[in-house]
């Protein structure tokens, strides 16, 4: 394990298990290993003594902020519709966040999704995460065993061969554009700053601005094809927490059931606008997604539009609303049709 | 779709106009009335405001077949529910980016802004917004069956 990795497992664990120990917390959230290499799995830690399996590497891709609106519900007392709050201080609930995942519990304080009150959040500045994706396309197909992460190599092994590959060779493409890398909010803060910062942002994005209109089609078309429309890529993202999803719609049908071509273009075209000035870019979305759909490109155009339209970035601050339940009088309005007065 | 490709020559355009009620609805309205003319391409679904058109609704008439979307509200300002169509011109300005950088044509999705006043403008954005979608020609790429 390398040196900073190794660091911020102790911190995690330390923190959490006094957490956890004091009562100041009921439940903690972070990761432990998964079966398979390259894998790790959210875990609830509800004992001190649960602490000691917690772990952190550069595969830590899901978003912790996901579980946190169900995890607090659970938490409270069972209680009807109508009921009262519970008097008193309801418990409260321990969360690892980087950059990206604490500025989406910053997104769900300004949509009343959690209290701030009721969290206890363990900054972590994140050296971005790996996509195993990329990892499996080195190794030409073959299984891997084990992966072992260096400073800045991953050991990769498996029956019959080793590999040491460079680490940011194999980073997520949304990690390598980050410009937030180190937490929004947190209460303690573990590790060093990042002090990272990408320059080329929306690099990715402008080269599909820059093709022509059928061209675009076509790589939409393309890049959403293999589309399985498991939902996973929708489950995984904090920002998704409708009781009833519009995918789930039945009167009337938004989206239909099947894999239609048309449907599935729908389905990626009404999620990502829901992320619409919500999305932090945290890539939970294309690390969950079985068929390597590329689906972040279309929330960072968005994200790319707000912040040139109306000069917001998603989730920096607590006290703002979401650009999209606002607005400035004199937002720009160069695509309205406008005719000239008809002198009649 | 086959019999539309035949008819290709004498094509009219089907564009699906949500007009709010206050303004472009009653815009629309005094066009009809004042008798100023305008192509008989769009088919109007009357709404409380244009904030309460959610892209949803503007997918849903393409894949069921529409060539082409107007939305119409009242001047910013002139809204009756004070800033419904502020809170739109947020959504509309991200979404119509969004549908280009995907691929659909400009041209398809049009928005407007047309006051109870201004029978004349409303049969201009008419008169405009057919042409820009005539001009692309059938919507293909998002009805349900034919998507592609
Ligand atoms: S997007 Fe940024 S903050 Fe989030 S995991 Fe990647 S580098 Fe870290
Ligand atoms: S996770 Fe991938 S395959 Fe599943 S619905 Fe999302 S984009 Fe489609
Ligand atoms: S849409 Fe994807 S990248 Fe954006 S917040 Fe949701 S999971 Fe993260």
């Amino acid at each position: 394990m390398s040196h900073t990795n190794a660091e911020i497992t102790e911190g995690i664990r330390a923190k959490a298990a006094e957490l956890l120990s004091s009562g100041e917390v009921a439940v903690f959230l972070g990761f432990i290993e998964g079966s398979i290499p390259m894998t790790l799995r959210p875990f609830v830690a509800r004992r001190p003594e649960d602490a000691e399996r917690f772990v952190w590497n550069s595969f830590c891709v899901m978003n912790l902020a996901n579980y946190l609106p169900s995890l607090l519900k659970s938490l409270e007392p069972p209680r009807g519709l109508r009921d009262p709050v519970p008097a008193g201080p309801l418990p409260k609930v321990g969360v690892v966040a980087t950059g990206c995942w604490s500025r989406n519990i910053v997104v769900q304080m300004q949509e009343r999704q959690v209290d701030r009150k009721r969290l206890v959040i363990l900054g972590v500045s994140s050296r971005g995460m790996v996509d195993r994706k990329k990892v499996m396309a080195m190794t030409g197909g073959r299984e891997i065993f084990k992966v072992e992460e260096g400073e800045h190599t991953l050991k990769i092994s498996g029956s019959d061969y080793g590999l040491e590959i460079d680490r940011w060779s194999v980073v997520r493409d949304n990690c390598k554009s980050c410009v937030h890398p180190d937490p929004v909010i947190f209460d303690y803060k573990i590790g060093p700053d990042s002090n990272r910062k990408a320059d080329d942002r929306f690099a990715q994005i402008e080269v599909i601005e820059a093709m022509t209109v059928d061209e675009r089609w076509a790589w939409f078309k393309n890049e959403i094809a293999s589309c399985i429309r498991c939902y996973a890529c929708r489950n995984a993202c904090p920002l998704c927490y409708c009781p009833t999803c519009f995918v789930d719609d039945s009167r009337p049908q938004w989206v239909g059931k099947s894999i239609d071509p048309t449907d599935t273009a729908l389905f990626h075209i009404l999620r990502a606008f829901h992320c619409a000035g919500r999305c932090t870019d945290c890539g939970a979305c294309e690390s969950a997604c079985p068929m390597g759909i590329k689906m972040r490109l279309f929330t960072k155009k968005l994200e790319k539009d707000v912040f040139e339209l109306f000069g917001v970035e998603a989730g920096l601050d607590p006290l703002i609303q979401p650009p999209l339940v606002t607005y400035r009088p004199d937002d720009p309005q160069g695509f309205v049709i406008i005719k000239e007065k008809n002198k009649a | 779709m086959a019999c539309r490709e035949i008819a290709s020559v004498d094509w009219e355009p089907r564009i699906v106009a949500f007009l709010c009620n206050w303004c472009s609805y009653a815009g629309a309205d005094l066009a009809g009335v004042s008798r100023f003319q305008y192509p008989p391409s769009i088919r109007i679904i009357r709404v409380p405001c244009s904030g309460c058109i959610s892209p949803n609704m503007i997918l849903d008439a393409l894949k069921a077949g529409a060539d082409g979307v107007l939305v119409s509200g009242c001047h910013p300002g002139d809204c009756h529910y004070i800033s419904g169509n502020l809170y739109a011109r947020r959504r509309f300005a991200l979404f119509k980016n969004f549908l280009e950088f995907i691929g659909i044509e400009p041209g398809r999705v049009n928005f407007s802004w047309v006051s109870a006043s201004e029978g004349g403008q409303f049969a201009d954005v008419v008169k405009e917004v057919t042409g820009l979608v005539k001009a692309l020609g059938p919507q293909k790429r998002l009805v349900k069956g034919i998507g592609g």
